[in-house]
């Protein structure tokens, strides 16, 4: 399966939840937050939400600015 | 002996925005400092309790690079997300949206605060008064507290107002360029048409001057034409001593508020002698 990542495509092996890609970014315990598909998926459901073929995925955090 | 006590005329009061109270009026940006040590010791001295930050990817390749939130004291300080960087409506709702939830996460106060920028172009940085009022007005349907970075077109302000923005925040002059406020006439107008009763305006809806600070006095001279605070970030970041420039933009803002306050002396012609000519011994020309 594959999915966008910050405009970068990766292949997953397996099926993946929202959770377990922040893992596997390494993010896991950091502030992040991540849209689906333009739409943003609040924390509570990164656990339940299993990502899909084709699913393009933005993964944020708050950087210095103006 | 009885004490008069006289009221602190030295004192700025908070200032309240979409439901949240501010002790500074100085709202200071995040970006372009050399170090966050630099920056942590500049909002510090910049007596600020409201930052501004950006939302942008998560750098996946650098693990080990420090976090701006490792340095912000998030229970202090209220952090007011942009959207800087977007070039649409559209974009700048999904950046906006991305922002909340990582306040929500933080639990910081800031979480439904946006500071909304919808840019023209790369090279001004100039607002796009159609994009903004457009995200403007979506935002608010979605419940935000819309801080609306504007040019400083006192209808589009009037306009932004009505879609709810909860405070209109009119460019000086462009975004870094330090050249101060451009058309002191111009924001004279627009804190008129919100402010003035007499005006359909509202005394306490909060206007604040954002961008194009370069020099303590044009942070003055925001606050002596009526402005309730001024957000700048380049003019504290990229000067020499950031600092000591942070430290002089917060007197900068406290003269501008209250000589603003003080009902200064009307323009004249020609001089007015401070001293008496009664009793003078010179001899006086013409006299």
């Amino acid at each position: 399966m594959t999915i966008t990542v910050n405009g970068d495509e990766r292949t997953l092996e397996k099926p993946l939840t929202i959770a377990d890609l922040i893992r596997d970014l390494g993010l896991e315990g950091r502030p992040c937050a991540v849209e689906r598909n333009r739409s943003v998926v609040p924390k509570a459901e990164h656990d339940s939400t299993l990502l899909a073929e084709g699913d393009r995925l933005e993964v944020v955090t708050l950087v210095g600015g103006g | 002996m009885t004490e008069t006590i006289r009221p602190d005329t030295s004192h700025v009061p908070s200032l309240t925005i979409g439901g949240r109270t501010l002790s500074s009026r100085l709202v200071v940006g995040t970006g372009k400092y050399q170090n966050y040590d630099v920056m942590c010791e500049a909002i510090d001295a910049s007596g600020t309790d409201c930052v501004t930050v950006a939302v942008r990817r998560e750098r996946l390749v650098d693990a080990e690079g420090r976090s701006l939130l490792d340095f912000l004291d998030t229970d202090r300080i209220t952090i007011l997300p942009n959207t800087a960087g977007c070039f649409t409506a559209e974009d700048a709702v999904r950046v906006s949206r991305l922002g909340r939830e990582l306040l929500e996460q933080l639990g910081n106060p800031g979480r439904d605060w946006v500071k909304l920028e919808v840019l023209g172009d790369k090279t001004t940085l100039l607002p796009d008064p159609v994009g903004t009022l457009e995200a403007c007005r979506e935002l608010v349907a979605d419940g935000f507290q819309v801080l609306c970075y504007a040019s400083d077109d006192p209808r589009l302000a009037v306009a932004l107002r009505d879609a709810g923005a909860a405070s209109v925040m009119p460019a000086g002059s462009p975004i870094g360029s330090g050249r101060g406020v451009n058309n002191p006439h111009a924001i004279a107008l627009l804190l008129e048409l919100l402010k003035d009763p007499a005006q359909g305006g509202d005394p306490d809806y909060p206007v604040i001057v954002d961008a194009g600070v370069g020099t303590p006095s044009d942070v003055t001279i925001a606050m002596e034409l009526g402005a309730d605070g001024v957000l700048l970030n380049t003019g504290i970041a990229h000067a020499k001593d950031p600092v000591r420039m942070a430290h002089a933009m917060r007197l900068a803002l406290e003269s501008g508020y209250l000589g603003a306050r003080s009902g200064r002396i009307a323009m004249r012609r020609y001089a007015s002698a401070s001293s008496p000519f009664d009793g003078v011994i010179s001899t006086i020309p013409g006299e």
